[in-house]
Order: structure tokens, then C-alpha cells, then sequence
């Protein structure tokens, strides 16, 4: 099971982009373990200076910006 | 370049709603649909610019460079200058300033980062250009840099390092850390366009209703304020008026977009330019739910001189431009 990771500080960019995260799953049936993680200390462990940040598997693949139902669909085929 | 957008507004109120062009509220809702259809469209161009900056020139590389130590001064300004362009975002300050301070930027370059990105904002930028024009534009945002580089500098000369939270300081002593992977797709320049727009699109949407109401206000304070109400209290260029409007505006907390259409009728009523940017410079640059949020990394002695420097500085920008312009 893949773990999902959105680093934010629950600002409306970082809850748009939990939302297409579910919805993504939901499109292709996964089930992944998915997590927002709103604490700033746990945040910067990662090194982020722009949020929301979306991470997979410990991978960061979209960081500054929403990331789009698609192209985490893309992401989570891989 | 609007021309167009003045006869749409004409056709629009005059033909379609069928109101009186002599009539006090045909005058006022021309005005109203045009400047609202005006800085919409300036809004959605400086967003969409500022998006493709920073896809090329993201803060990471902005970090890169000022790590590189010799640049004599400028990395003050440069830091000021991209605080200007960064699209502001109340919630990515704190881990910007952290990844700022942690990768060894001192604690001045940082702070100008941290005054210009608020205090010159796109929603800002945009209005001033639709209801004031690009000479006061430029004012406007030159000050704003002018103000963050002097700003940071001067906070950087008090040695603040020791007034940082302390988990903030158990950061800046332990650099090293685990790396983490990023695996960002490298996209060219066609594929990141719907992206920006879309950015840009939600930005727009954002603040779509709070410059409805600033344009709706101001379109109303302009009929109802009588011409010499703030010339008498603000306008009649005594000593106290910039540091009593700044000092008014601090723990207000509005909107750019809610704000410059209100400081538009203050300089149309007899307000000096200088002291009405001044008075949004407080109003957007320094707020109460800002220091909350910075209270995660900055002691409250270390916010207190923060925003005390801001305060004089927009103080000073206000006299000054009440001088030259």
C-alpha cells in the first residue's frame, strides 16, 4: 500500500489538494494510506519552503502548488 | 489599452440595464463594472507573469544564491525584490523563514523576504494600477522593495539570532539532515502553462468577492463622503497625520483588495498619496494574524522589534513621498 504524505499548514491550497488525492484513489480504486501532516516541526524534516507538498512513498513529487486528480492519478500508477 | 472595456461598461449600463448616463447611480455603476472588469484582467496578467518567474526561478534557487556570501549588500535587496514577486501566502511564511534560516541566510536577508512579501502583493499591484496608474504603481512597489531592504538590513545589524524560539535555534545548529528524495517531473515551458493559469485562476476566484466590495465601497464613499471630510482630519499636511494613520492601520487587519479602493477616495477627498500608502502598507504588511503565526518562530521580544522597525519605516516612506510627489 502506497503512503501518501500532503505537508501543509491547512491553508485552502493544502485541503484542495487532499481532496484530489481522495479523489484520485477513489478513480482507480487504490487504497493508500493517506496522511496531512499540519505539524511545522514534522513539516520541516522535509526541507520545504513552499507549500502544500505532495509526497509518496518519502518521495516529494509536487511541492508549491496544487496538484492536479490527473496528474496524481499518473503518479500513483507508477 | 481600455478603451474597449469603457464602451462594454457604457452598452452594459446605459442600453442593456437602461440606466440614466445622467443619473447619479449610472455614473457610479459605469464606474463600478469598469474598474471591476479592469483590475480582474490586470490581475489575472500579474499573477500569470509572477507564475512563470517563479516556475523558472523558484525560492529554492533564490536560497542558492544568496548562500553564495559575496554579493556586498545586494542579497538585501534581491531578497526584497523576490518577496515582491512571490505571490504571498500567509501560510508558507513560517516554513520559508525556517528554510531560510536553517540553510544558513542570515537573519536580515531573511527578514527582507519577510517584510516586501506582504507589504507588495499582486491583488496590491493590480488595484493600485487600475485605480491610480503606473507612476503611483511604481512608487507604491519601489517603497515596498526600498523598505525591505533597508528594513532587513537594520534588523540585521541588531544581532536578533538569540531571540528566535528555541526549536528554531536547535535547527539552525543542526544543519546536517537526511535528504530527502524529490522527484519533480521537469516540465517545459507549454506544459506548465495550464498550471499557471490555473494558479492564476485561483487567485482571481480568491479575491473575486473582496474586490467586489472594495470597488462596491469605494464607488459608494465617493457619492456620500462630503469632498473635504478627510482634508479636514488628514489631508491638512500636520506633522502627526502619517504616523496616527499608520499606527491606526497596524492592528487592522483587510485585504489588499478591500483596502485600495477605500485609500482611493482618501486621496481623491484631499488625502496626500504618501500618507494613503502608507496607511495600506500597515494595513497589508503588518497584522495581528501574522504575528500569530511567527509567534511559532520568533520570541514575542523579537516580533515587538520586528514590526516596530516596519512601523518607523513606513512612517518615514509616508513623509517621504508627501515630500516629493
Amino acid at each position: 500500500m502506497k503512503k501518501i504524505k500532503i505537508l501543509g499548514p491547512g491553508c485552502p491550497k493544502c485541503k484542495a489538494t487532499h481532496q484530489n488525492v481522495l479523489k484520485a484513489l477513489e478513480s482507480l480504486q487504490l487504497d493508500a494510506d493517506v496522511q496531512k501532516v499540519e505539524d511545522m516541526e514534522e513539516m520541516l524534516k522535509y526541507d520545504v519552503m513552499t507549500t502544500p507538498v505532495l509526497l509518496i512513498d518519502e518521495t516529494i513529487h509536487i511541492k508549491g502548488r496544487v496538484a492536479q486528480v490527473s496528474e496524481i492519478k499518473e503518479l500513483l500508477k507508477q | 489599452m481600455f478603451d474597449w472595456l469603457e464602451s462594454f461598461a457604457d452598452w452594459f449600463v446605459y442600453s442593456i440595464l437602461q440606466i440614466s448616463a445622467e443619473s447619479h447611480l449610472g455614473t457610479a455603476l459605469n464606474f463600478f463594472v469598469y474598474d471591476t472588469i479592469k483590475i480582474l484582467i490586470l490581475l489575472f496578467v500579474i499573477v500569470f507573469i509572477m507564475g512563470i518567474v517563479n516556475a523558472y526561478f523558484p525560492v529554492e534557487r533564490l536560497r542558492n544564491l544568496l548562500q553564495r556570501k559575496k554579493l556586498y549588500g545586494l542579497e538585501y535587496f534581491l531578497s526584497s525584490i523576490f518577496g515582491a514577486i512571490t505571490p504571498f501566502c500567509s501560510c508558507s511564511s513560517v516554513p520559508l523563514f525556517i528554510g531560510f534560516v536553517k540553510g544558513g541566510i542570515p537573519l536580515g536577508v531573511t527578514f527582507s523576504f519577510l517584510i516586501t512579501s506582504p507589504l507588495v502583493n499582486e491583488v496590491a499591484i493590480a488595484m493600485f494600477i487600475g485605480l491610480f496608474g503606473w507612476e503611483a504603481t511604481l512608487i507604491y512597489a519601489g517603497s515596498g522593495i526600498l523598505l525591505g531592504t533597508l528594513g532587513g538590513w537594520l534588523l540585521g545589524k541588531f544581532n536578533l539570532e538569540s531571540w528566535l524560539t528555541d526549536w528554531v535555534k536547535k535547527l539552525m545548529d543542526n544543519t546536517s539532515q537526511e535528504k530527502v528524495a524529490v522527484n519533480e517531473q521537469k516540465r517545459g515551458f507549454l506544459e506548465r502553462i495550464p498550471e499557471i493559469s490555473r494558479e492564476a485562476w485561483g487567485i482571481v476566484n480568491s479575491v473575486l468577492l473582496y474586490i467586489i466590495i472594495g470597488i462596491g465601497i469605494g464607488a459608494a464613499m465617493h457619492g456620500y463622503v462630503p469632498g473635504d471630510f478627510f482634508t479636514e482630519y488628514l489631508g491638512n499636511g500636520s506633522w502627526w497625520t502619517v504616523p496616527f494613520a499608520v499606527i491606526l492601520a497596524v492592528p487592522m487587519y483587510a485585504n489588499a483588495a478591500a483596502i485600495v479602493p477605500v485609500i482611493e477616495v482618501f486621496v481623491a477627498k484631499g488625502v496626500p498619496l504618501g500618507t494613503a500608502i502608507a496607511f495600506m502598507m500597515a494595513t497589508v504588511g503588518l497584522s495581528l494574524p501574522e504575528g500569530t503565526l511567527l509567534k511559532k518562530v520568533m520570541t514575542m521580544k523579537l516580533i515587538a522589534v520586528f514590526f516596530g522597525v516596519v512601523t518607523i519605516f513606513i512612517i518615514l516612506s509616508g513623509y517621504l513621498f508627501n515630500l516629493i510627489i
